[in-house]
């Protein structure tokens, strides 16, 4: 599905990334963790296709594709989702209307119909019950106004209207409340699936309670600096990543 | 960064699309302004005395003015003499009667504009008056209209046939001495529109004309009148394009709206001149004077305009809040794009009581456009709980462009109440990348989040020019990302 092989990358000429692998198979999730300003949205943005990050080194292949060579808008089309950290607020543009030209943008891709509005409604509605949003939220301005938690869900939902191959969550739990934290959680777990990929950038194990990841990474200084299965978030959240840094070159990608 | 700020940089830069000249042969003065010149124009056009006497008065008064430079527009001097103040098409004289006479180029490009009068015509059952330079060509629906009383026709017609009605209210909401450019406009006034909608009457259709401007150095100098009697209703829909051309073309319109006791007048534009190339060469000079009085109790008057064409845009639709009740409307999107300037806005003068007023002001600044809003919204002392609401939003785009703000407020009553409300904003890199994140084109994207900001205009637009509206914006702005 997703193989990252040595990348590298800068930010206004500042090295962020520094020679990071991973591979994630169809079907599998992957977490990723590590401290702040380690480079994991950065790292987001590349998949994204961000341009103030600079790839300088490596590849990314995805579905058998280079995927540094797409525009943003073509990744998007392809499956790859970004549930992003801080999402924006576009006034005057209706939640439903850029959720509409997005998903018919993407089908459109596929070489199916545009779905019309009332195809459109009746699935956007099953969508807003699965991550527990009232219709009205259709309707206001995307994300203006909205509360942190009312945001990430909105990404969520907007993760189930398009239906991607490659899902990155970047903090998605961050801010969120308890409850709000399963609604999420369940609404990516639905998701889940054989062919369907995911990245969760978490400082929390507890995410990691309910999506439960196939494998855990850290990410410190621009590199995985220790890969495992799910008990590696335990052992982090015991520990903390100093544990780590005093325990080097163990890291392993996978 | 770097790279998507050259990137919005050529999603600015679009060639105009209804760039093209039509070669009609013209019946045309040669260059200069004097007042022989003016008497000539008036005879041209077998004008009765009263007229030809008021245009020579206004020469005069023109004589003693000077051009105004208080507003943010820059553009070298213009020589009013070498400017020619009459051209029409090949037969003025036996005009023709239906489409078929019509000139099939003429026909041919409003054709390329997409705006086919025959289709206008079956969809929207719209009237299109056409103003094809400085003669009308085509005047259709008369009469549907004629039925209702209504009289629609071009201004020059309504000189002969409506002299009376004329004589009453031309310059009496903006007198021959109001303006420098208006002062021209009333001595060398080409044509236009009139409208005189009976009392009671509520009008059966949208009016519509379309303005193009062509022969080469034609000053375009339109008049239009629209006067709507007691207790009735009018919505007159005004939309044009212009050729691609390589000289500076100035287009100094005035246009007159009287609403009467419990009329109401609803003036919508869609203005897409040629706004120059990238550098600024050519373009249209549009130095426009529009005002509207509401004579009359519950008098409404509303302006709704989306400007993107233009070199150089000075205009202001306001409205004269005379009678108690009155209301006064301006609803504007602005777009400047590469080096367009616009300074635009308006006047709201509250003289009734409980007069009210609504600005809502929309810029988009992309390229290096330069934009200035400018209002004024004035209580005299007669103005009992007066009211007025404005707000004025920015967007800019990219970061070689500019707005500015200049609203102007002056109280006279101590019972009004003035709220005013202004935002400036730039279209972000993030919100650009959140919508291609989500398989938008960097232009739908664009288009969608521009559209987003003018969406209370837009929806004071009749329906199928908001339709026309956000596609102009949309072209407009093609090149300004991506
Ligand atoms: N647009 C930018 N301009 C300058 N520096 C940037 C930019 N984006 C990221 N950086 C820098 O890159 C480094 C990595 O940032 P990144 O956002 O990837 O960290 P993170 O691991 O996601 O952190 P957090 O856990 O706080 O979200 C930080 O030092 C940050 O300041
Ligand atoms: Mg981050």
């Amino acid at each position: 599905m997703l193989s990252i092989k040595n990348l590298h990358a800068s930010v206004a000429g500042k090295p962020i990334l520094k020679g990071i692998d991973l591979e994630v198979a169809a079907g599998e999730v992957h977490a990723i963790m590590g401290p702040n300003g380690s480079g994991k949205s950065t790292l987001a943005n590349v998949l994204a296709g961000r341009d103030f990050v600079e790839v300088t080194e490596g590849t990314v292949t995805y579905q058998g594709a280079n995927l540094l060579d797409l525009e943003p808008e073509e990744r998007a089309r392809e499956g790859v989702f970004l549930a992003f950290q801080y999402p924006v607020e576009i006034p005057g543009v209706s939640n439903i209307y850029l959720l509409k030209a997005a998903v018919n943008a993407i089908r459109k891709h596929r070489g199916a119909e545009e779905l019309d509005a009332m195809g459109f409604l009746k699935l956007v509605r099953e969508k807003l019950k699965l991550v527990e949003m009232r219709d009205e939220f259709l309707h206001r301005s995307v994300n203006e106004g909205f509360s942190g938690g009312e945001k990430k869900r909105n990404e969520i939902l907007q993760m189930a209207m398009l239906e991607p191959t490659l899902a990155i969550l970047d903090e998605t739990d961050s801010g969120l409340d308890i409850d709000a934290l399963k609604i999420v959680a369940s609404g990516v777990n639905a998701l889940r699936s054989p062919e369907r990929s995911m990245i969760v950038v978490t400082h929390y194990q507890r995410l990691l309670d309910y999506i439960v990841p196939d494998r855990v990474h850290v990410l410190a200084g621009g590199k995985v600096v220790r890969s495992g299965d799910k008990d590696l978030a335990l052992e982090l959240e015991a520990h903390g990543y100093s544990w780590i840094e005093k325990e080097p070159a163990q890291a392993a990608a996978g | 960064m770097a790279k998507t700020a050259t990137e919005l940089d050529t999603l600015v830069r679009r060639e105009y699309k209804e760039g093209f000249y039509t070669d009609i042969e013209s019946d045309t003065f040669p260059p200069g302004l004097d007042e022989d010149v003016v008497r000539a124009l008036s005879a041209k056009k077998g004008e009765p005395g009263f007229m030809t006497e008021w245009r020579l008065e206004a020469f005069r008064r023109w004589q003693q003015l000077t051009e105004p430079s208080w507003a943010h527009v820059h553009y070298p001097k213009i020589d009013f003499q070498a400017i020619s103040y009459y051209s029409a098409p090949k037969r003025p004289e036996d005009g023709p009667q239906s489409l078929d006479e019509v000139d099939p180029k003429l026909l041919e490009t409003y054709e390329k504009l997409g705006i086919p009068i025959e289709e206008q015509k079956m969809l929207a059952g719209v009237a299109v008056d056409a103003v094809f330079d400085s003669v009308s060509v085509a005047t259709t629906f008369k009469k549907t209209l004629s039925d209702a009383g209504v009289i629609f026709c071009p201004i020059s017609e309504a000189v002969h046939e409506h002299p009376e009605l004329v004589k009453q209210y031309l310059g009496s909401v903006v007198p021959p001495t109001d303006n420098y450019y208006a002062s021209l406009n009333s001595a060398v006034f080409s044509d236009g529109s009139f409208v005189y909608v009976p009392k009671g009457v509520r009008c059966p259709m949208e009016l519509s004309t379309y303005f193009r401007i062509n022969a080469m150095n034609t000053g375009q100098f339109e008049r239009t009148l629209i006067i709507a009697d007691e207790g009735s209703y009018v919505s007159y829909l005004e939309g044009c394009t212009a050729p691609m051309r390589d000289e500076n073309q100035l287009h100094a319109a005035v246009v007159e709206l009287v609403a009467m006791k419990d009329a109401q007048i609803k003036y919508s534009t869609v203005q897409n001149w040629y706004p120059g190339d990238e550098e600024g060469r050519g373009g249209i000079y549009n130095f426009v004077t529009k005002r509207g009085a509401c004579r009359g109790e519950n008098a409404k008057i509303s302006w709704t305009q989306v400007e993107t064409g233009s070199a150089i845009t000075w205009k202001y639709p306001s409205v004269i809040l005379e009678g108690d009740n009155s209301i006064g409307e301006f609803y504007s999107v602005a777009l400047t794009n590469n080096m367009q300037q616009a300074d635009t806005g308006t006047k709201m003068v509250h003289i009734g009581k409980n007069t009210s007023s609504t600005i809502v002001s929309k810029g988009i600044s992309a390229g290096r456009g330069q934009q200035s809003y400018r209002g004024l919204v004035k209580a005299l002392k007669s103005a009992e709980n007066a009211r007025n609401y404005s707000q004025c939003d920015s967007l800019l785009m990219g970061d070689k462009c500019g707005a500015h703000t200049f609203p102007y407020i002056e109280i006279k009553n101590p019972t009004a109440t003035v709220e005013h409300e202004a935002t400036t904003s730039r279209i972000g890199e993030d919100q650009l990348f959140y919508c291609r994140q989500r398989g938008l084109s960097e232009e739908d994207a664009v288009s969608m989040i521009v559209n987003g900001f003018c969406k209370e205009v837009f929806k004071e637009l009749p329906m199928e020019f908001a339709v026309e509206a956000q596609k102009l914006l949309g072209i407009s702005l093609e090149g300004a990302v991506g």
